[in-house]
């Protein structure tokens, strides 16, 4: 597909002392899409991101966004992009209403547009009736809400999400998801970190798995999946002996990719569900195999995570302790 | 050029209502606990000190012009907390994601400083002029130990703004201000003139910067221009290497934080 590309990764490695953070990525963000990086503790998510929106210098390879150079245009690039932090950067002090006016001031708005869009926003993210209210009393939820406004307020043309929803109950996270939505229907770029797996993969148009510092694979969420070797169906038989004919009889079938013979009946990878299931059901019959049990698992995107990281995303990555 | 004003004023406005609203600190900063060291130990060491020795009609006038200076050392020594507190929460990284010139918020944080430092410095100046210490030069005097303040207030702030932005921990920022702070005082000739020290003392006590400013802002005090201004003469200069040195060291240290 022909894409306009809004970010573009070219080899980038960041280096900590000895440690490297960011090991070698390249990568392409279209415009339009959201894109996740998706990764453990440590995996160097932030570190990307904040190499992306000029606040850490690369060790070496390039980013640019939108055509700018991240290092050399970084002046540019910061016009052009919204982020909102991993932590919850918030003055204690300062009212909701005081966040937007400062950064307001800092994008050099007019006080005027200043003023309209932080009543818009204020709405769009639900704290119409706490913005007078000081940070110090928001709940966390309504302290990442705000997080989120003062990422919009400059009308980004890319938005960075760091881990947007880390600690957030299930109802606020939903309503960080539907806003992410709005801003691609709006026609913004995404660019979003998390370690959660089903955010990954139903708010991600495509997405990065990096593991330390490296990308192990990218695509949608879909085409991961698919990756893996497709969905699989497991038929339990009623009588043992009938397994080994049906293997035959199914195997080279068109929608089938392989199978494989289980205690008690067949292990069959389809690729698409909708054309190999009648057929798996077909042939059973016209062989008089009788079906105790069917059960049909899509791969999750867990299942990509382990076949590319060799781990669940929830173990903790065997870190050497670096000296402090 | 009008870009840099809209974000120094809001940056800076962002302390003063920071300072609104912690109601405590707003407190100290008005009632300067250095404002007690006037007036407790100005009285209590009274009889104790030996005019000869001070060359001052009473310890209160004597100790005037080493609170002044002690008072723009802690505000300067301590003008770095908020910067590194914002870059510890993120706060920092928030401002600087945004198109504003890399020195806005740095500069912000030196003018409000500045603008508190000098609040206060009138404040206990006045306080001294209640108690009978009428400065011998007038108010160009005060203006003159304002500058004086200022410069050291610089050079002050930006150590403190060094340390907040290499520091790995705020423990250790407020361990290493703790060390630097009270040697400053005491091997200065804030409590006591160099005069009256052990020699080992006074010898140390020349290389402090501290001792430069006091030396100068205390004939503005008690004797009059003719003395004072060599003394102002030659701070200036001490002054104007040291804000050199702790520019330098500040910018490097802001350099390699922020990338
Ligand atoms: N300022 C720093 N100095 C030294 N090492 C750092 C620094 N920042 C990050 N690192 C190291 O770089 C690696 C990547 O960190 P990064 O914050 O990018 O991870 P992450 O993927 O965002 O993790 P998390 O999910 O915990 O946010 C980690 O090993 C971390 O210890
Ligand atoms: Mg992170």
């Amino acid at each position: 597909m022909d894409r306009t590309i809004a970010i573009d990764v070219n080899r980038l490695c960041k280096t900590y002392d000895s440690h490297k953070a960011v090991d070698d990525l390249s990568f392409q963000v279209y415009a339009g899409e959201i894109f996740g990086l998706l990764g453990p503790n440590g995996a160097g998510k932030s570190t990307t991101l904040r190499t992306l929106i000029t606040l850490l210098h690369p060790t070496s390879g390039t980013a640019s966004i939108l055509g700018h150079d991240t290092v050399r245009d970084a002046d540019t690039v910061r016009t052009l992009i919204g982020y909102v932090p991993q932590e919850r950067a918030i003055d204690r002090f300062l009212t909701g209403r005081e966040h937007l006016q400062l950064l307001g001031a800092l994008y050099h708005l007019s006080k005027d547009e200043a003023t309209k869009r932080i009543n818009e926003l204020l709405k769009l993210v639900d704290l119409e009736n706490h913005a007078d209210r000081p940070a110090k009393t928001y709940s966390g939820g309504m302290k990442r809400k705000l997080d989120i406004a003062c990422g919009l307020l400059p009308n980004p043309k890319i938005l960075f999400l760091d881990e947007p929803t880390l600690g957030l109950d299930v109802q606020s996270r939903l309503r960080i998801w539907e806003y992410v939505r709005m801003l691609k229907a709006r026609g913004m770029t995404v660019v979003m970190t998390t370690n959660y797996l089903d955010e990954a993969d139903q708010l991600c148009d495509r997405l990065a798995i990096i593991d330390g510092g490296k990308i192990k694979t990218l695509g949608s969420p879909v085409e991961l999946k698919i990756a893996l070797g497709g969905d699989i169906v497991s038929l339990t038989l009623k009588e043992a002996d009938r397994i080994p004919s049906l293997e035959i009889e199914l195997k080279g079938r068109p929608a089938i990719k392989s199978v494989r013979t289980t205690t008690k009946g067949l292990d069959i990878r389809v690729e698409s569900p909708e054309k190999a299931l009648p057929a798996i059901l077909d042939t059973a019959n016209r062989l008089g195999c009788s079906i105790e049990f069917i059960q049909y698992n899509r791969p999750r995107l867990d299942d990509v995570f382990i076949a590319h990281t060799g781990r669940a995303i929830t173990e903790s990555i065997p870190e050497t302790e670096s000296a402090s | 050029m009008e870009h840099y004003w809209q974000e120094i004023s809001a940056l800076t406005m962002r302390w003063v209502r920071r300072l609104s609203r912690e109601k405590f600190s707003m407190l100290f900063t008005l009632v300067q606990p250095m404002l007690f060291w006037l007036i407790f130990f100005g009285n209590l060491f009274q009889r104790a000190a030996d005019t000869q020795v001070m060359q001052a009609p009473n310890y209160i006038s004597f100790l005037a012009a080493g609170v002044v200076v002690m008072t723009v050392l802690n505000n300067g020594l301590a003008g770095g907390v908020d910067l590194l507190f914002d870059k510890e929460n993120g706060f920092l990284e928030r401002l600087m994601s945004t198109p504003i010139h890399r020195t806005s918020v740095i500069l912000s944080r030196f003018i409000f400083v500045m603008a508190i430092t000098s609040m206060q410095v009138l404040v206990i100046l006045g306080v001294s002029y209640l108690f009978g210490v009428h400065p011998a030069t007038g108010i160009l005097g005060v203006a003159t130990i304002l500058l004086i303040g200022m410069m050291f207030g610089v050079g002050l702030t930006a150590i403190s703004m060094a340390m907040a932005f290499s520091v790995k921990s705020h423990g250790d920022f407020f361990s290493v201000l703790g060390f630097l702070s009270l040697p400053m005082i005491f091997l200065s000739s804030a409590l006591v003139p160099l005069s009256a020290m052990p020699g080992w003392m006074s010898f140390l006590a020349q290389f402090n910067p501290m001792t430069w400013a006091i030396d100068a802002v205390r004939p503005l005090i008690l004797s009059g221009w003719t003395e004072a201004l060599p003394h102002v003469g030659m701070v200036i200069l001490v002054m104007l290497v040291f804000d050199a040195l702790c520019l330098y060291g500040g910018a490097k240290a802001f350099r390699r934080a922020m990338g």
